[in-house]
């Protein structure tokens, strides 16, 4: 399981782009975002904490599709399906490497960028924390959605709708935490919700997955 | 003989074909009575005026928006465990539907808060969760739709199916942590004290009825069609062989 870990990883540092890419975006995202509302430091530091949860989401969206699209055309998926690894377990895999790649870059640089939308300083800890606590629950819905259209020729716009709607849950909690955070309440009740929302995903999305994958595979 | 005998497609078939009028016929009736009554012969609400009167739309629709995605989760169960291929093909037909009834709920939604609480739209838990139900059902649809292989689509739709609901579920409750909202709450409980007021509540039992007959009778027209359209295929494949 580590090797697969690792092997993912590889691929994703050495692959060009990959790596760097959903990080981009989100920096992109948010630098678009005063432009688009107005430059008023109130208005931005109101809405940055929604602003920096959407911009994550969708940078972690961005990379899904390459969870299993490679390794299912040269045929080493159907090795991973055959291997004595459990599927399940290559799918926590699998989802954790994508973490790796895109959510824990994205919460690292999450406060810098919050600096950019004037965000209130209390709630740079939470921020910090709710992506900590979240981004693996939107790796592990995401390999869910890319292991169901992974047979699919065009499977990338079908993938945000199906995975979209699964994140809302985890982006309301996610978001709801910065807010209170910012606004000086105690956040602790949507961080604990949220993390309740990680380990449900952790612990039961690995068994949907590898369902659907050998049925992709079938 | 077990009820699974039902299900086998050509008896399957072979009852719907005398039944489907029938559920037709009974889910006009109830649906025309119902809304006639309540529209003409109920009595203004003395708070809300005649704008009362869309619940006789509202409700059922909205009832049979969330029922219908329960009865596409249990053919996906059905289908999972025991593989019948007519639950899968109901669980298929009944999604559009689902999506009709979803959005007739929104619109009447949108129409009666126009008045009651001077807007069309607000981000209220009820209201929000519908949305992501509508979502949930446009998914589950495009999958469907873009998977070529039949038994393939009827497999990964089921499992969408079975953690859309969960997540659905979620969603639903997760939302009344974001924002408390301007919908009541339920007012059509068995166990409540306080409910409609039975002038009202006779129309609407009706509609609700003619809601649930309305939507037996369309899901099995769309499950008869679905048969026939795969039958077509097989022989058309069989054509092309010979």
């Amino acid at each position: 399981m580590i090797a697969l870990l690792l092997r993912d990883l590889r691929l994703a540092v050495r692959a060009g782009g990959g790596f760097g890419l959903g990080l981009a975006f989100f920096l992109i995202v948010v630098v678009l975002v005063p432009f688009g509302v107005g430059p008023d430091t109130a208005v931005l530091s109101r809405i940055a904490p929604g602003i920096l949860w959407v911009a994550s989401l969708l940078a972690a969206l961005l990379s899904l599709d390459r969870i299993f699209a490679l390794d299912y055309e040269d045929g080493s998926l159907a090795l991973l399906a055959t291997s004595p690894l459990p599927l399940e377990g290559a799918a926590m895999m699998k989802a954790l490497a994508h973490w790796v790649t895109t959510g824990l870059p994205l919460t690292l640089a999450a406060p810098a960028l919050g600096f950019l939308l004037s965000l209130a300083p209390e709630a740079y800890a939470y921020l910090f924390l709710s992506l900590l606590i979240g981004t693996p629950a939107l790796s592990m819905i995401g390999t869910f959605g890319a292991a169901l259209t992974v047979g699919l020729r065009r499977g990338g716009l079908l993938l945000s709708l199906l995975v979209l709607p699964l994140y809302v849950p985890t982006l309301l909690f996610g978001a709801e935490a910065v807010r209170r955070g910012a606004d000086g309440l105690d956040p602790s009740g949507a961080l604990m919700l949220m993390g309740g929302i990680t380990a449900g995903c952790f612990a039961l999305l690995p068994f949907a997955t590898a369902a659907v994958l050998r049925i992709n595979l079938r | 003989m077990s009820m699974w005998e039902y299900a086998n497609p050509k008896r399957f078939m072979g009852w719907t074909r005398p039944v489907l009028p029938w559920t037709f016929g009974l889910a006009g009736l109830c649906v025309v009575v119902g809304l006639i009554w309540g529209f003409f012969f109920t009595p203004d609400d003395f708070r809300q005026g005649s704008t009362v009167k869309i619940i006789y739309l509202h409700v059922p629709a909205a009832l049979m928006a969330i029922n219908a995605w329960i009865m596409m989760l249990v053919a996906s169960l059905i289908w999972v465990v025991r593989r019948h291929h007519v639950s899968a093909l109901a669980a298929r037909a009944a999604a559009p539907v689902g999506v009709v009834f979803t959005l007739i709920a929104l619109f009447t939604g949108g129409i009666w808060g126009q008045p009651m609480w001077g807007t069309y739209w607000a981000w209220d838990p009820r209201l929000t969760s519908f949305l992501i139900l509508f979502l949930f059902y446009l998914g589950y649809i495009a999958l469907w739709e873009a998977i070529e292989d039949p038994d393939t689509a009827a497999d990964l739709t089921s499992v969408l199916c079975m953690v859309g609901s969960v997540f659905a579920i979620l969603s639903r409750y997760a939302v009344l942590f974001w924002n408390q909202g301007l919908h009541q709450g339920a007012s059509l409980s068995l166990d409540k004290e306080e409910n409609v007021a039975d002038v009202f509540w006779f129309p609407l039992l009706v509609c609700i009825a003619g809601f649930v007959l309305l939507f037996i009778a369309l899901v099995l027209m769309r499950t008869r069609t679905e048969i026939r359209a795969r039958r077509i295929r097989a022989l058309e494949a069989r054509a092309r062989r010979a």
